[in-house]
Parts: C-alpha cells; sequence; structure tokens
C-alpha cells in the first residue's frame, strides 16, 4: 500500500556522475533535494573505464569545476595516475586524463553526497512518476510515494538495460547490478519520445595472469596537474598503465566468430556509438588496420582487476578469451569480468530545452546517458546545469544557459537538444568552433564568475580567482612594457633557440610571441620576472602567442552572440509565420529554438528563413 | 552588420545599372573601386551627393559611373550606403559587383536590403509581410539556383577541395582526440602539402572561374574552319541572335578591339582579328593557318565544318589542334545531304551541333550545347548568378583563410591553430550546401579513421 515518504523540492532519480551534480547542486542551492538509487554500494559507478578527463572531456571537467561541480575535486582525491595529454601539441588541445581508484571514487562521492546539508541518499527504485496539480510523486518498488516540485531524470545504462554477451542476453544494468524496469512506461505515458541506445565495455582480468615483461609502460606526469582550480595538492602518481596490440591472429579469431556476434547476427537493436566501437566492430570496418593498440589500466589500488581499454566486445565469453589469448603479454590471462554490451532506453533531447528541461513537461529534467550522451564527464556537466535549472525555477530565478561561445558544456547541451543525436554523443574537440578560445586552462576565466553568481562558487573562492586574474593582467603588462636590449647574452640565447638576434630593443613579450621562444628559454634574460605561478605564465603565454587566432575566436563569438540575444517566444506557432519554408517551419515546430543563433543552427533553416524570422520578431516587437 | 553588395537594377539590358553597397564602411568600399573625375573622394561628401568618375578592377577601367552617397540613417536601408550607377547591360554591372566583392563587400543575400530597411525601421510595419514574402521565394528561388549550381563541375571541383580539406582536419582532430594513436595524414608535411594543393586548385578556380567568366566577362573566342564552311554566316548568326548583341567595348589593357556577343548567359569574346567584318571575302580569306595560331591561345574554339562534304586534309589539321581544347564543333549545312563522318570529328572533339547557318537552324542548340560546357546552363536566373558570385567570394575567403594557416605552420605555429584556419576554409567552402564545417569534420572522423577507446 502506497504511503506518503518525504516531500522535497528536487527528487533526483540516479546517483551516477549525471545524478550526483545535480543532487548536489539543487541541495547547494538551498533546495531540499532526495536523490534515489537502486544500491547505495555503487554510488558514482565507474562500470566502463577506470579514469576521468582525457582530450575534450578534461574541459569538461574543468568547467564543471568552475561552475561548482564535485567531479574535478573527487577525481583529485581518488586518483592513481595523471597525464597531460597532448603536451606539444599546442595549447588549445591539453587535456588532463587521470586513471581512478573506482571504489575511492565511489565511496568519496557517496560520503559527498551524505554529508550535504539538505540532500537526503536514499536506496529505491523508482518504478512510477506522476504529475500532481503541485507538481510530481515518485513511487518507489515498495509503494513509498516521495512529493518533488522538480524531478531530474538520470537513469543512465539502467532504464530497461539488457546485457548481450553472444547470443545470451538478460536484464541487468552494469557491473551486474539491477536495472530499472518499472520507470519506461510512467515516461510513456508522460509522452517522452525513448528509445534505445547502446554501448559495452570490455573484459576485467586479473593482474597477476598478465606477463608485463615485453609490454609498453606508460608513466604519468613528471609534475602532475589536478583537475579542480580549488585543489592545492596536486595528485601522486601511484599506478602506471601498459599498452599491448592485438595481431593478425587476433583478427582471425575475431573473423572466424564474427556471426557469432549478437550486433553483426542482428539481435541488438540499439544504436552504438560509432566512437566507442567494440573490437569486432574495429576489424570488421578498418580491415586494413594491422593492429589495434589496447591499454591496460588498474582499476585501483585495493585490486588486482585490471581494465583493457580498446577491447570492448559483444562476443561470447568463449570467443573473448581466445581473442584475449592471441595478444601479447595477456596470453594466460584470466578473465575476471567478462566483456558486454548494454541496451538501455534514453530520450530524444531536442525534447529538451538548453536548460535541460522538457519542453513539454515543466519541472521535469533530464542529465547524462538517459539524454543520449555518453561518458562520465558529459553526464556530470549535464547532471549541474540540470540541477542548477531546476533549483533556479523553483526559487523562481532566471535559468542559467550556456551557449556555444562560453564552454564545451554549452557547446554539448546546444548539440543535443537543437541536432539531436542517432548515437550515444560524445565530447571531442572537433565539435567546438571556438576551441582556441575554450581551453581547459581557462575554464576558470570563463566560468567561475558565472558559478559565483549563480552561488555555487564561494566568496572566498572567488576572491582567490579575482587575484590570479590581477596578477595575470599585471604579468601582461610588464612584459608588454618591459624592453630588452640586444646584447651578446641576449642574442647567444635567441640564437641558440633558432631565431633572430636582436638589432634593436624589443618588447619581451615579442620575444615570447615568437613560436621558437617561451617563458622557459627566457629565463636568464628576463632578470625583472616575479615569482609566480606557472599558471599565470602559461595563461598569459597562451593569450600572446595566439592572439591573432584567438582575437578572430573572439570576434566571430560576438557575431554569434548578436543572434544568441534575439528570443524567440516559446509559443510561437511556425505554421502562422508568413514566408516560413515548410522543412522550416516543421523542424521549428519540433526544436522550438530559444533564440535566433539556435534557430540557425537546425539543419534545414535556411538563411531565408532567418531573415523571415527576425522580421517576424521586429514586427511583434513593436 | 557587415558591408553588403549588389546589383540592385533588374538582370536585363538597360539603359543603366546600379550597384548598391550598405552597411558600415559601405562608401570606403566605395572610394576603393571609384577613382573621381575631380579626384575627391566619396568618403569626404556629405549625404545625398555625388560624384562623376570610373570604376576600376584593381588598375583595370571597366567603365564610366556615377557614384551617390547616401549617409545612415538618411538611406533605404537606413546604413551608410553607396550606389555606383554604370552604363547598362549585364556585363558592366557583374563586373562592378565583382570589384566592390573582391574589397571586402559580402554578396547581398536574398531580399536582405529590404531586411535591413526593416530592421532600421526605415519600412513601414504594414509591409512586413510582404518583406517576408518577398524574401522567401527570393530565398527559395537562391535555394534551387544554389543546388543547381552545387551540381555542375564548378561545384565538384570545390566539393574536391572542400573534402580534402575535411579529410586532414580530420586527421588533425584524431591527432588531437586520440593522442595515443599515431596519425600520418596529420604529419606537418602532409597538412603542408594538402594546404599547398588545395591552395592551387582554389587559385587556378578563381582564375578561370568558368561559367563565372562565362557570365561576367566572357570567353576569348575563335571561329575557325577552312574557307567556305561558313564561318562568317556563323558569326552574322551569333552577332544578330540577341537583342543585346554586340557592346563595342574598347579594350583598355590590350589595344585591339573585341566584339561581345552575349548568348543568353554566356558572353563570348570574339576578336576582331583582320577584320571579321571588312567583307565576306575577307573573312573567307583568313586561311586556315591565321585561325590555327589563334586557337591556342583562346579559351573557346567554334570548329566550323561543310557537313555536306566528307573531312578534308584541312579538317583533319584544325581537328588536330582543337584535341584537348574546350571547343565546340558546328557541323554547318544541316539543309543539304550529310556527307561528313561525325564519329570522326567526335574522336577529337566531345561536342558537336548541327546547324543552318544560313536559315539559323541549330541556333538554339549551340547555345544549349555550351552553357552545359561551361557549367552556366544552371545560371540562367538571376539568383543562380548570385549563387555563382556567392561561390566566387567563398572561394576568395578561403584562400585568405589557407594562405593564414599555411605561413602559421611555416612560422611554427602548433597545428591545433593551423587547423582553425583550415575549419575557417571548409565552412566557406561548404556554405553553400548548408552543411557545416564541424559536422563534416566529425562525420569524416568516423568514417575514416579507427578512433575511440
Amino acid at each position: 500500500m502506497e504511503f506518503l515518504a518525504g516531500k522535497y523540492d528536487t527528487a533526483v532519480i540516479g546517483a551516477g556522475h549525471a545524478g550526483i551534480e545535480a543532487a548536489l547542486a539543487s541541495a547547494r542551492l538551498g533546495c531540499s533535494t532526495v536523490i534515489f538509487t537502486i544500491t547505495l554500494d555503487f554510488v558514482g559507478n565507474m562500470p566502463c573505464n577506470p579514469s576521468i578527463g582525457g582530450t575534450s572531456k578534461g574541459h569538461l571537467v574543468r568547467e564543471t569545476d568552475a561552475l561548482g561541480g564535485e567531479m574535478g575535486k573527487a577525481a583529485d582525491k581518488t586518483s592513481i595516475q595523471t597525464r597531460m595529454l597532448n603536451r606539444g601539441k599546442g595549447p588549445a588541445v591539453h587535456s588532463l586524463r587521470a586513471q581512478i581508484d573506482r571504489r575511492r571514487y565511489s565511496e568519496y562521492m557517496k560520503h559527498c553526497l551524505e554529508k550535504q546539508d539538505g540532500l537526503d541518499l536514499k536506496q529505491a527504485e523508482i518504478t512510477d512518476i506522476r504529475k500532481t496539480e503541485n507538481g510530481w510523486e515518485l513511487v518507489t518498488k515498495l509503494d513509498a510515494v516521495y512529493e518533488a516540485k522538480a524531478v531530474i531524470l538520470a537513469t543512465g545504462t539502467f532504464l530497461n538495460g539488457k546485457v548481450y554477451v553472444g547470443d545470451k542476453c538478460y536484464p541487468s544494468g552494469p557491473d551486474g547490478i539491477f536495472p530499472a524496469v518499472g520507470l519506461t512506461d510512467a515516461l510513456l505515458k508522460l509522452g517522452l519520445p525513448l528509445r534505445r541506445f547502446k554501448t559495452g565495455t570490455p573484459s576485467r582480468v586479473n593482474r597477476r595472469s598478465i606477463d608485463f615483461s615485453e609490454l609498453e609502460i606508460q608513466n604519468g606526469d613528471e609534475k602532475p596537474v589536478p583537475f579542480s582550480f580549488e585543489t592545492d595538492v596536486p595528485p601522486e602518481n601511484k599506478a602506471v598503465c601498459y599498452i599491448s596490440y592485438t595481431n593478425e591472429e587476433t583478427k582471425k579469431v575475431i573473423l572466424e566468430n564474427i556471426d557469432r556476434s549478437p550486433l553483426y547476427g542482428g539481435k541488438i537493436e540499439g544504436v552504438g556509438p560509432r566512437y566507442c566501437p567494440s573490437i569486432e566492430d574495429k576489424i570488421m570496418r578498418f580491415g586494413e588496420k594491422e593492429r589495434h593498440q589496447l591499454f591496460i589500466e588498474p582499476c585501483g589500488l585495493d585490486t588486482e582487476e585490471m581494465y583493457l581499454q580498446g577491447m570492448s566486445s559483444s562476443l561470447p565469453e568463449d570467443v573473448q578469451l581466445k581473442f584475449l589469448h592471441t595478444i601479447k603479454g595477456l596470453e594466460n590471462v584470466e578473465v575476471m569480468r567478462n566483456a558486454y554490451a548494454i541496451e538501455y532506453d534514453c530520450v530524444d533531447p531536442v525534447a529538451m530545452k538548453p536548460t535541460l528541461e522538457f519542453k513539454d513537461i515543466p519541472y521535469l529534467y533530464g542529465a547524462g546517458q538517459f539524454n543520449g550522451s555518453s561518458g562520465y564527464e558529459e553526464a556530470a556537466a549535464q547532471g549541474l546545469i540540470a540541477g542548477i535549472n531546476a533549483a533556479l525555477k523553483i526559487l523562481g530565478k532566471e535559468p542559467l544557459i550556456l551557449d556555444r561561445a562560453s564552454s564545451y558544456i554549452g557547446t554539448l547541451i546546444d548539440d543535443l537538444v537543437t541536432k539531436g543525436c542517432n548515437e550515444p554523443y560524445r565530447m571531442m574537440t572537433s565539435r567546438s568552433e571556438y576551441r582556441l578560445y575554450l581551453r581547459q586552462d581557462n575554464a576558470d576565466i570563463r566560468l567561475t564568475e558565472t558559478g559565483h553568481k549563480i552561488g555555487l562558487i564561494s566568496d572566498e573562492r572567488f576572491e582567490k580567482f579575482k587575484i590570479k586574474l590581477g596578477l595575470i593582467e599585471k604579468e601582461r603588462k610588464r612584459i608588454e612594457n618591459t624592453v630588452i636590449a640586444p646584447s651578446e647574452e641576449i642574442n647567444s640565447v635567441l640564437v641558440k633557440n633558432n631565431t633572430a638576434p636582436l638589432t634593436t630593443g624589443c618588447k619581451l613579450a615579442e620575444l615570447i610571441k615568437r613560436p621558437q621562444l617561451c617563458y622557459e628559454k627566457l629565463t636568464e634574460i628576463d632578470k625583472t620576472r616575479p615569482a609566480l605561478s606557472s599558471d599565470i605564465f602559461e595563461q598569459v603565454e597562451t593569450e600572446l602567442k595566439y592572439e591573432g587566432y584567438i582575437k578572430r575566436q573572439k570576434s566571430q563569438i560576438a557575431e554569434m552572440r548578436r543572434l544568441e540575444v534575439k528570443l524567440l517566444p516559446e509559443n510561437i506557432d511556425y505554421n502562422d509565420v508568413i514566408g516560413l519554408r515548410l522543412e522550416a517551419s516543421e523542424k521549428l515546430m519540433k526544436i522550438r529554438p530559444v533564440n535566433i543563433g539556435q534557430a540557425s543552427r537546425i539543419s534545414g533553416v535556411s538563411p531565408a528563413d532567418i531573415s523571415v524570422l527576425l522580421i517576424y520578431l521586429g514586427k511583434t516587437n513593436k | 552588420m557587415s558591408v553588403i553588395a549588389a546589383i540592385s537594377t533588374p538582370n536585363a539590358v538597360g539603359g543603366i545599372g546600379v550597384i548598391r553597397i550598405s552597411g558600415e564602411g559601405a562608401i570606403d568600399i566605395a572610394d576603393r573601386v571609384f577613382k573621381s573625375a575631380s579626384g575627391k573622394r566619396l568618403s569626404e561628401l556629405k549625404g545625398y551627393s555625388a560624384l562623376f568618375g570610373h570604376v576600376y578592377d584593381g588598375d583595370t577601367l571597366i567603365d564610366e559611373c556615377v557614384a551617390l552617397v547616401f549617409r545612415s540613417p538618411k538611406s533605404y536601408t537606413g546604413e551608410d550606403v553607396a550606389e555606383l550607377s554604370c552604363h547598362g547591360g549585364a556585363y558592366v554591372a557583374k563586373r562592378v559587383l565583382r570589384a566592390v566583392l573582391s574589397n571586402g563587400a559580402e554578396p547581398a543575400q536574398a531580399g536582405e536590403f529590404t531586411k535591413r530597411a526593416f530592421l532600421n525601421g526605415k519600412i513601414d510595419l504594414a509591409e512586413a509581410e510582404s518583406v517576408m514574402n518577398i524574401i522567401s521565394a527570393h530565398g527559395r528561388q537562391a535555394l534551387n539556383a544554389a543546388a543547381a549550381v552545387l551540381d555542375g563541375k564548378l561545384s565538384k571541383r570545390i566539393n574536391n577541395i572542400a573534402d580534402s580539406l575535411t579529410n586532414i582536419s580530420a586527421a588533425i582532430a584524431v591527432w588531437t582526440d586520440d593522442p595515443d594513436e599515431d596519425v600520418p595524414l596529420a604529419h606537418e608535411d602532409n597538412v603542408r602539402s594538402v594546404i599547398a594543393s588545395s591552395l592551387s586548385e582554389l587559385e587556378k578556380l578563381i582564375g578561370d572561374f568558368d561559367s563565372g567568366r562565362a557570365v561576367t566577362e566572357g570567353l576569348e573566342t575563335v571561329i575557325c574552319g577552312r574557307p567556305n564552311v561558313g564561318k562568317s554566316t556563323l558569326m552574322n548568326l551569333l552577332a544578330g541572335c540577341d537583342r543585346s548583341i554586340v557592346t563595342e567595348i574598347a579594350g583598355t589593357t590590350r589595344d585591339i578591339v573585341e566584339d561581345t556577343v552575349i548568348l543568353g548567359d554566356i558572353v563570348l569574346r570574339l576578336a576582331d582579328t583582320a577584320g571579321i567584318h571588312k567583307s565576306d571575302d575577307t573573312v573567307e580569306a583568313i586561311g586556315i593557318e591565321k585561325s590555327l595560331k589563334r586557337i591556342s591561345s583562346s579559351q573557346l574554339v567554334l570548329a566550323v565544318f561543310d557537313g555536306s562534304q566528307p573531312l578534308g586534309d584541312d579538317d583533319i589539321t584544325l581537328l588536330e589542334k582543337c584535341r584537348g581544347k574546350r571547343a565546340l564543333a558546328v557541323i554547318n549545312k544541316s539543309d543539304l545531304e550529310m556527307k561528313i563522318d561525325i564519329n570522326k570529328i567526335k574522336e577529337y572533339i566531345e561536342n558537336t551541333v548541327r546547324v543552318s547557318a544560313a536559315s539559323g537552324e541549330g541556333l538554339d542548340e549551340i547555345k544549349s550545347v555550351l552553357e552545359n560546357m561551361l557549367g552556366t546552363s544552371d545560371l540562367d536566373s538571376s539568383a543562380g548568378i548570385l549563387s555563382g558570385e556567392r561561390q566566387y567570394a567563398c572561394c576568395v575567403s578561403a584562400v585568405s583563410s589557407l594562405k593564414e594557416a599555411a605561413e602559421g605552420l611555416n612560422a611554427g605555429i602548433t597545428l591545433d591553430a593551423v587547423n582553425a584556419g583550415i575549419d575557417y576554409a571548409i565552412e566557406k567552402l561548404l556554405e553553400l550546401t548548408g552543411k557545416t564545417a564541424r559536422d563534416a569534420v566529425v562525420n569524416e572522423v568516423f568514417s575514416k579513421f579507427c578512433v575511440g577507446k
């Protein structure tokens, strides 16, 4: 029999990476919040790779941190190896990646939720949600009823989850956890456009069974840097990763057994991501490639489990074993968990606004894999935005919409809600047209003020941030105003670095700007250099070296924002707008963009249609 | 708001052609192509005033011109506006527009002047709906025309360049996003060579912008054939075919006089060697020797044959010379019994057309075959021509962006920044297709590279 178990402002369904950020943001903004998880022992679980960050995902983590999210801090506290990827490839593509002790991470996050004022963490499966006059009712499997003003769906891969291994398949969430089975019907009843996506994960194997003697070692950085702008003590490297490769024999085993794959056998209907292909996918689609790289990553310090990045598969277990044994170092490997594919229900994200609230269902939000994305970082970023917006709405405040030019987060959400996705969406640097400006090193400069304004960044941190800005500005002025006179000492440094010697005085800034030079190489001749932390110099140098490019991107941004501020009322009937082409009005009716900028990014909406809209707006505003 | 320009008189032959330039900086752009007779600059003028002078494309004189200046907000669009009034005729107006565009203006979108006029409060509210309809109609036409143009030969070339740039940009994306993967395509030398070859392709394209040129500047055309095949009759036929025939333009860069024949959208510049017009006798007297010399320097050859006679040695010599040239075989005297071996001709010249120069039969076919050959067949509406101009402008921006990328690469700038220039070039080249560089690159990453964990 149903009973009323509690009343909250916000209820979050799912305590994965999206749900955690959503619940924390909502509670920290002063809304009483409850978060539900199927099992308390897997809060913030990493059912796939034991790592956080990486190219473009590292950007998301830092942006999440600058807005007051938790992921960066948790990763810093629980990382066991850190690498800044792409050093030497240009600052715009530097990306931080950390191997994480996945059990420690889960503990950290669970404890963090437990400690948070105004937040209750509960183990319960929500099987029904109902719209009521004052908000929502959420019903657990045991008939407990919770009332909430806003609901955030963050069901990940649990919603109607189904695991595939060869010809076997069974209902399951990831890592052998129960799936969420009742909720789908309730969501369909609400009219949400649900569909099925698929993803997969490789085997975990026992470290003792690996022969490391001939494998390449991948070490962490000598000087690890943290994700969070609040972390003072940088993380330490405590573990290493290894690299091996598939070979002709691996390929042979897979090709011989390809008809036993549920995907190639036609059993899986869900759409899998192109960027995270199973090993059989890689071999079928890129047959000409001699070998594929795989990374052997530790799952934690207190476990012998190792993750085999690159070897995701849904082939039967015997085939998995057979192909693993063809790989150097894995000849005698003992598998602890086999690889599998998982299929789950998710929503077509064009049904949402850029606030991640459903257009037709006020006070209902979605975040993470439920929205069609993939990846812990993408999930966390959306969870944060959904949580913030649910709270702001409850508090009667203006919503937070990050535009494409502000962040990777804004780009991610704009892509999802404007273009939708027909496979799990992963962040990539090439998805951002402003990537020379949207760097991981300046995530705080771009977003801390926003985080502070919302109320998730403390005054103390904001003051510290303003001091940093001041130091950057001061240092920039110093090198602009310091003139270096030609001398033997200076010219020998310049010649040593293959750049033209000075004949007349030259601004220090001009020297740093030369591609062959940098702060570090000019240490001896820069006599007045103050003692500042390296991130200050890094910031000044990057902005200087890429000045021309950044300036151009900023002017493109200004151009884009002119359209972004022209808001389109929610209730426009585009069928009534004279002059719109049929295709355009259909697309506009479906997406219902919030502004002209978003409208212009919808495929099928032409510049002429945008002109028509501008005039329509001009007409109605008068 | 950017500066936009377009021909604002109808695309037909008239007494006068007006090129309107609007936006902040419009008058400065006009100053770059217009030199007044008095030496005064347009930017010195108050609104509602005019100067007489000449329009230049670089150092090349295009035409006499009266330039009018309107100052914001007292203009049609409410912005600073310059209007260049030249002699009528599509040819001159388009050349002036081209000059204006290459000096920094962008081709106006369909209905854009009117749109700006509305947004700047120059048009009454009651007119808004009709404006929306106008824009929509223009837009539809422009879309159709753009789609048609996109099927053309020119577009295929543009697409090929965009494809190879997209491929390299995707390689750089993989190089970025998969740090442990070696991506040979993204090695600097390869990036440099792809940029260089795209640049040379684009520059070639801009240089001989086939259809654009046939439309706006005219093709150097030579009519040749042995005596008595009907060259002069054909010449007269072509010249007499169009109401807008033969504007005499005194060449300013060269000292020979050219006759310009406008055939639909195609402008043929028939070089007046030894006086094609002097008399039939003289024309017939131009020996095949003389014609052959002109063939190599021409952009289009109209090779005329007498269909009522078998091919002779002179004909074969002419055919040999036409191999590999852009040529059309005109088989004359279709009213008589055909004795010529057309298949033999086709071995040398792909396009053939049968006419009777005397009766005028077959003239339309010459026109349509030429349009197909030159890729102008889809440029038959004003919107189509606009698309052509737009493609041209896009190519020009792509070139400057690629040049910057190449310079950056040589100066030691890292690939992430170089790639911004490549992406911008792709964006420009894809502009007419409605695709965006981001989507194209992301798709390329997935289809051509084995990426991911």
